[in-house]
């Protein structure tokens, strides 16, 4: 008995020294961004830990200013928050019916598009089917290119919560007189909620993080979203790593948020498809 | 009920048109494409056959090493990450103190820009100025300090232990899940028969936590054969091609107007991952399938 406490004690220990050291493995690189986004310009020539003399607050209106981020984050915004709602919106309808109909065909087309989620992309011919199309380095372009990247994992995900409503919600409706459409917003789109919600915060930070596709088909520096810009900012001012730190903090900022607001989402969304319990 | 009436095949139709369009179609012409000289340099376009397959695999240029090190890349960061996140998803499931502290910190990286992280490990991996080698002088260890991104030898590991820094705690909270589906009396009826951690582990976690150690897996390769953020921001490929990867290579030969060639080598990749990827979706989808 003495033997078991001792071991587990061992046990507990370790545990906790193993998780402490990983922790600080992730906390020490993001403390040095935040630490040396305060710093001056001649103190980050060395990225340290300590703490900076003066703590500047004016290298965030700096990095706003010359890399031209209030441009970057509406596009940003708009790249991935319409391409988010457009995804998620006929992803779900897709879902939907590929779970409801159950046919041999649809089984077939929703595993074509879940293939998705693996098939690479071909940037060449890509790029020669957006110039055909007219739609590089324009805005539609790109939410188009975000829908098609994103929509098989919305799909796949989307599918496991449709077939947990019960089908007798479908025939008591379309008995009552509901229309295809009435059917799927009106009683099938609010017991989705919770899975709407997952695959809009998972795709959101996809599009959000994506730098490919915008290093591919956006020319103009007026088009570029956060990742590019601070990709190009970077180049530009690769000795003044206060103003890039400050710049990262700006642009993980608005994921960062959504992490410790929708954490739950993200967290469920992810394990939702790996994990059945 | 009428099935087809109550579920329209159109609802289906504005995402299955947008995927085939944009990630599908240009994956086959990719393969058609591959069988000529398309160039930037040339308006016409003729049919060469296999020349380009022939000239990727025969290893005259250094294609070949780019196919090897995104299979390297792929296969070590895939065993390190699974490993080190099963390791921690066992610590951090049960019985510790601050664990959704650990876990939350520890999947952080994970939601952030993958360039972002690239960008911000250059500066840490930096030889002269970079915390890394700074900290291990400070410290005393002095013989541990390189040139991470630089030297050839070991740029390629320097990138595969950011990517694993980066992912780990991603799979990490994909098997902690995983681990708490496990009902608790398997463990409680494993204790009392005597099972010490080891056998429990063995016995019990590994097994039951199969599927989501495929999923993962599966998950990993998937993301490691397509790889091109991360060494874009730290190495873009060098030194001299040593942490080259199949999506690296083709944004270079992209901007040099070798098409034929970006295109021959992205559908090795496509083909490769449409056959393998095939059977990944099988496990993926293998319990909607059953229902």
């Amino acid at each position: 008995m003495v033997y078991t406490t001792k071991n587990k004690i061992v046990q507990i220990i370790f545990k906790n020294i193993l998780a402490w050291f990983a922790s600080l493995l992730v906390i020490i690189p993001l403390l040095l961004v935040i630490l040396n986004a305060f710093k001056a310009d001649g103190e980050t020539i060395n990225m340290t830990l300590e703490l900076p003399k003066q703590w500047l607050i004016s290298n965030f209106s700096t990095v706003i200013e010359k890399g031209k981020l209030v441009k970057s984050f509406f596009n940003s915004l708009i790249y991935a928050g319409v391409g988010t709602l457009l995804t998620v919106l006929f992803g779900s309808m897709a879902a939907y019916v590929f779970s409801r109909r159950r046919s041999k065909g649809m089984e077939r087309l929703y595993m074509y598009v879940v293939l998705g989620m693996v098939i690479p992309v071909n940037y060449v011919t890509l790029t020669k089917t957006m110039i055909t199309l007219h739609l590089t380095n324009t805005t539609p372009g790109i939410i188009l290119l975000y829908m098609a990247m994103q929509t098989p994992f919305t799909v796949f995900l989307i599918y496991g919560f449709v077939s947990k409503i019960p089908v007798e919600l479908d025939e008591a409706a379309i008995i009552d007189g509901c229309k295809p459409m009435q059917l799927y917003i009106k009683i099938i789109l609010p017991m989705l909620k919770s899975a709407i919600i997952t695959a809009g915060v998972l795709c959101f930070l996809n599009n959000w993080n994506e730098f490919m596709m915008p290093l591919y088909f956006l020319h103009s520096s007026e088009k570029w979203p956060m990742t590019l810009a601070i990709y190009n900012f970077f180049g530009q001012y690769e000795m003044s790593w206060n103003l890039i730190c400050a710049d990262v903090i700006l642009t993980c900022a608005p994921v960062l948020i959504m992490y410790l607001i929708c954490q739950k989402y993200i967290v469920g969304g992810q394990t939702a498809g790996a994990v059945k319990g | 009920m009428q099935k087809k009436k109550v579920y329209p095949w159109y609802f289906a139709l504005v995402s299955v048109f947008i995927y085939t369009l944009l990630s599908v179609i240009p994956g086959i012409l990719g393969i058609c494409y591959s069988f000529t000289d398309w160039s930037a340099y040339s308006q016409y376009i003729h049919f060469v056959g296999f020349k380009n397959f022939i000239s990727v695999f025969s290893g005259e240029n250094d294609y070949l090493r780019y196919i090897s090190n995104t299979l390297l890349f792929t296969f070590v960061t895939v065993i390190a990450k699974t490993g080190l996140g099963l390791l921690f998803a066992v610590a951090l499931s049960r019985n510790i103190k601050w664990k959704n502290f650990h876990r939350g910190i520890l999947y952080l990286p994970s939601v952030l820009p993958i360039l972002v992280t690239g960008l911000v490990f250059t500066s840490i991996l930096n030889p002269k100025t970079g915390f890394l080698n700074n900290f291990l002088s400070a410290v005393g260890l002095d013989f541990l300090t390189n040139k991470w991104l630089v030297d050839p030898k070991i740029a390629f590991g320097s990138v595969m232990a950011v990517d694993i820094w980066r992912g780990t705690g991603y799979i990490m909270t994909l098997l902690i899940a995983g681990i708490l589906a496990i009902p608790d009396i398997y463990f409680e009826a494993a204790a009392i028969d005597g099972a010490n951690a080891w056998q429990r582990f063995k016995y019990i976690t590994l097994p039951m936590l199969r599927q989501t150690l495929a999923v993962t897996i599966v998950l990993n390769v998937i993301y490691g054969l397509k790889v091109f953020d991360m060494v874009y921001a730290l190495t873009n490929g060098g030194p001299g091609h040593r942490t080259e990867v199949l999506y690296t290579a083709v944004y270079k030969m992209m901007s040099k107007g070798l098409y034929a060639e970006g295109t021959t080598i992205s559908s090795v990749l496509f083909i490769f991952m449409v056959i393998i990827g095939y059977f990944m979706v099988k496990i993926l989808t293998k319990d909607e399938v059953v229902e």
